[in-house]
């Protein structure tokens, strides 16, 4: 046995930088390839579609889960890429909402070609780490812990499953959405985060906007920057789990900034896609 | 393309491996770091993916898949932890089971 592999034995994360997380490993259902059939398109934003599929042989899947679409042209070519899964829970109904990249080979044909009926390949559930459940679905070790969701454009859909399943669960975690979106146009769910701002679980949004804000909005168009940032999030201090999810670089600044703030970085979870 | 984290291996190594790979504790072989994969940056390109450590940015692993195999290469780590994870099982209700 090398020294390498010696030094290596015993818990790489002690038990108690897990309690400091506050997060638990995830059981999630097992992934596989399965079909799905569009029930339903709809443009959420200018800019993207909503997408709900019955996805045959689906496991369901836990808040923040990802899933891969797969197309495959007449010549056999196929090109895959991933989404966030804006719905959880059991059952085989699943809600995308899909961003058109511009110079993308998958999203405009999901914004703007699937159609009621279509037929998709679809990869899933995937990934245990940007997931969120309910204190009634696992023994917190540590408490009720506050959660800040903290969402870039299109980077709110996993977010937005999370917010879901916070009020389906009525779980007592206070919750606070920052959002960040070029214009009010843009806002995805914007009528469901709205119904779960006034649902029982505490939950509170606030919007950033980036391109054009409403009219007799306080402060003008622009990126957040670092002070409003952590005038926005639940302090440090009360120790809240992060969830960030967005474009590389949004996520980058926001997270440098968070661990600037003092939050731990092990409290701290990101999701990146890419992008600007 | 800019670079993405290592939940996007999530989808490409469920066709290879049992465990959810990004959940996977991995010791950074230069810096000593040991976290999540989901926590590596990824830089995926037409050639293959690279997987570094978010901390130094030493190659950790890198994945190269053609249409019927894939080359998994775990270059820059010292070892892996993988958590045995209750498996959501769907059980039909049994008699004895119901009370």
């Amino acid at each position: 046995m090398s020294d390498s592999v010696g030094s290596s034995v015993g818990p790489m994360t002690d038990a108690a930088a897990d309690r400091s997380s506050g997060l638990p490993i995830a059981a999630v259902p097992r992934s596989g390839w399965h079909a799905a059939t569009v029930v339903a398109a709809r443009r959420e934003t200018p800019n993207a579609a909503r997408l709900e599929l019955e996805v045959d042989g689906w496991p369901g899947n836990a808040a923040g889960q990802h899933l891969d679409v797969r197309l495959t042209a007449p010549d056999g070519y196929t090109a895959t890429r991933s989404y966030s899964i804006a719905s959880s829970g059991r059952g085989t109904r699943v809600t995308l909402a899909v961003d058109k990249l511009p110079d993308g080979e998958v999203s405009p044909f999901l914004v703007d070609e699937v159609r009621e009926g279509d037929m998709l390949e679809v990869h899933g559930p995937l990934g245990a780490f940007f997931v969120w459940r309910p204190a009634a679905e696992h023994t917190p070790s540590d408490g009720v812990r506050p959660v800040q969701l903290i969402a870039g454009g299109s980077g709110v859909v996993p977010l937005y499953a999370i917010a879901t399943a916070h009020a389906e669960a009525d779980d007592p975690a206070p919750f606070r959405l920052l959002y960040s979106v070029r214009t009010p146009d843009d806002i995805y769910f914007a009528d469901e985060l709205a119904a779960l701002a006034a649902a029982s679980a505490p939950f509170e949004v606030d919007f950033i906007y980036t391109r054009r804000a409403p009219d007799g909005w306080p402060t003008g168009p622009g990126r957040i920057m670092r002070d409003a940032l952590e005038a926005a999030v639940v302090p440090a201090a009360e120790r809240p789990l992060v969830y960030v999810c967005g474009s590389t670089g949004f996520v980058e600044r926001i997270a440098d900034w968070l661990v600037e703030f003092g939050h731990d970085p092990r409290s701290i979870r990101t999701e990146r896609y890419g992008g600007s | 393309m800019t670079h993405l984290d290592g939940n996007s291996l999530a989808g490409p190594l469920a066709e290879f491996f049992a465990f959810d790979v990004t959940m996977a504790v991995a010791r950074c072989e230069g810096c000593g770091t040991t976290a999540e994969l989901a926590r590596a940056m990824v830089y995926p390109s037409g050639a293959g993916t690279v997987v570094r450590c978010s901390t130094c940015d030493r190659v950790l692993m890198t994945v190269v898949e053609s249409e019927d195999r894939a080359w998994i290469r775990f270059t820059g780590v010292g070892a892996i932890e993988v958590r045995r994870v209750p498996e959501v099982v769907e059980r039909p209700a049994s008699p004895r089971a119901s009370r």
